[in-house]
């Protein structure tokens, strides 16, 4: 454990991500994926790592945030349907209705924490999931915003098309990219460094004169913020915007996918989180119709036996073989050489 | 001059009254302590004066500012800091994050999102200080979870004096230290002394008659009693509730 704990400035595992989403074109057909996979696993690794701002970074539980994820999706859908907004405007505009919806709920929630925390952003999902099928005039009830097209990436000297879903892919990546190194960024300074200390102990935190109160807040935003980027992206992956983006089943999925990755302990936990689940819907729904029962009992397994999750399972595996590297490696020379040998 | 004044200071719960009718003054720079038996209503004093509980009457100033009822952070930002009896720690940080978090120019920072919390600078060197202080630079960079009691015990009270108080409350500081923590104690007390003023609420009379300029005895939800040591060990009220036998012994 360091001392001063420092970010590398260009984190491994997010490149490793990037490298090994941005080649997938090259070899997806080859494991019976396609691209589209690869765009939802980007967007999902996104409104992961934003959700684990709340749940590892502050440690509060928000079972709501698949509404904030649909909020961002119906305002781009909005946006280019009904202003034929650019693409910059129209992910600005998600973004920017999710930190609102967000500022809003955020504050009514952020008074409370644990299991009432939880309760109170159910419910705030459902009233946002009730409006989308309910508002007609604006979000097309049942059926949603249809035919949302995706506007070319505008570069200023140069437009760039995302019809092609290897496109959408990059721009994907790009947002990923981005969002994952600020949160990283965050993550040591002085803001996420408070938040930690909020998470660990709340009453000692307002006694050294922090106000948990904004913190807890601010975070929720953030959060939200990045969800409805996700969303934004979704809806034009998907050239629409339905109720079911914000529904609890939403929801419920951006949880289990960052727990199983690990996102209590580790980070970049939640990629790992997101790439599973996705692979495995797509895998094994193949086989069964029936893979989410099997992914619900997989997930539970975890919960009960490796809370930590595959994060948590990956650092375990590394502790042992280090330990049996150092039980291997005696002080004798002679032992070391048959070790080595 | 007075920096920390307390007036007529009550607090009920439901229909129990705790603090009857709480009032002191601390001059600048004075070491004092407030001793009472159990129940007497210390901690709740302590709770109360620093905002964990909202006060049913009376008024406190600090510094000239009328600070009664004002919610912990906001008490702690105008430079009153407390350590708890029971720990509460930051148990995941390390102990350099632990007092580090705790700094006033971190929390000056605290709306920074992109800078590094531990680069060096004024908020480092002071936890730093800190510290070096209670005798932890050596730890530093332990998981504050792993430290033995007593280590944990002086990272208590090096996370208040980060927060670079002028007054510091510290409740029941010897409580489950050996004799060598408590000299240590001790010791740290006499080098804050003149630097901030202290109140320290204490069981241990002999700890407190070593040590403070002044003490007030707190019984039945009042102030029963107040002076130096010299004065306390004739004062009859005090020599009737037997309170102060161990410290008169001394």
């Amino acid at each position: 454990m360091s001392i001063a704990r420092t970010p590398s400035l260009l984190p491994l595992p997010l490149v490793a991500t990037l490298v090994v989403l941005g080649t997938s074109p090259l070899w997806n057909a080859k494991l019976g994926l396609y691209p589209y996979v690869m765009v939802e696993i980007a967007i999902w690794m996104t409104f992961a790592l934003g959700y684990n701002l709340l749940l590892g970074g502050a440690g509060l539980p928000s079972f709501g945030h698949g509404a904030f994820f649909g909020v961002g999706a119906y305002a781009t859908g909005l946006a280019v349907t009904r202003l034929g907004a650019g693409l910059w405007t129209a992910l600005a505009c998600g973004a920017l209705a999710g930190a609102i919806a967000g500022a809003i709920v955020g504050a009514f929630v952020s008074h409370r924490r644990g299991i009432y925390y939880a309760l109170l952003t159910i419910a705030f999902g459902q009233v946002f999931w009730f409006v989308s099928i309910k508002w007609h005039s604006v979000t097309g009830g049942e059926d949603g915003l249809l035919n949302i097209r995706r506007p070319p990436v505008d570069l200023g000297f140069a437009r760039l098309s995302l019809d092609a879903n290897e496109s959408l892919l990059y721009l994907a990546l790009g947002v990923l990219a981005v969002v994952a190194l600020f949160l990283w960024r965050l993550a040591y300074s002085p803001y996420g460094r408070v938040l930690g200390a909020v998470k660990q102990n709340e009453v000692r935190a307002a006694f050294v004169g922090h106000r948990v109160w904004q913190y807890k807040w601010s975070a929720f935003v953030i959060s939200c913020t990045i969800a409805a980027l996700a969303g934004s992206l979704f809806a034009l992956a998907q050239q629409s915007a339905y109720p079911n983006v914000m529904s609890l089943h939403q929801s419920g999925f951006v949880v289990m996918m960052v727990l199983i990755g690990g996102g209590l302990v580790s980070f970049w936990g939640p990629l790992i989180g997101v790439a599973f689940f996705l692979l495995a819907r797509d895998l094994l729904g193949a086989y069964t119709e029936t893979w989410l029962l099997w992914y619900g009992l997989l997930f539970m397994a975890v919960v009960l036996f490796k809370p930590e999750g595959i994060a948590g399972l990956w650092r375990a595996g590394l502790a042992r073989v280090r330990r049996a590297f150092v039980h291997a490696v005696p002080a004798t020379p002679a032992r070391r050489n048959e070790s080595a040998s | 001059m007075t920096l920390f004044s307390v007036n007529r200071l009550q607090k009920r719960f439901g229909d129990r009254v705790v603090l009857h009718d709480i009032s002191f003054g601390v001059e600048d720079g004075e070491v004092r302590g407030i001793v009472g038996p159990n129940g007497a209503g210390k901690t709740t004093c302590f709770h109360v004066l620093t905002g964990r509980y909202k006060p049913d009457g009376g008024i406190v100033t600090f510094d000239g500012h009328d600070v009664t009822g004002l919610p912990p952070y906001a008490i702690a930002r105008r430079g009153i800091a407390r350590s708890f009896q029971l720990m509460n720690l930051f148990d995941d940080y390390s102990v350099l994050e632990n007092v580090l978090v705790a700094t006033p120019e971190l929390r000056s920072r605290g709306l920074d999102m992109l800078g590094r919390a531990a680069r060096p600078g004024p908020a480092m060197d002071r936890a730093y200080e800190a510290l070096s202080d209670v005798g932890l630079i050596e730890r530093a960079a332990r998981p504050a979870r792993s430290l033995p009691y007593g280590e944990r015990r002086a990272l208590e009270i090096a996370v208040a004096l980060a927060c670079a108080p002028r007054l510091l409350f510290l409740d029941e500081p010897t409580a489950g230290l050996g004799a060598e923590g408590i000299a240590r104690l001790a010791g740290l007390i006499s080098r804050l002394r003149g630097r901030i003023t202290l109140i320290v609420i204490e069981h241990d009379m002999r700890f407190l008659f070593g040590l403070a300029d002044r003490i007030s005895v707190v019984h039945w939800g009042q102030v029963i009693a107040s002076g130096t040591p010299d004065e306390l060990r004739t004062n009859p009220w005090v020599a009737r509730s037997q309170l102060a036998t161990v410290g008169m012994a001394a």
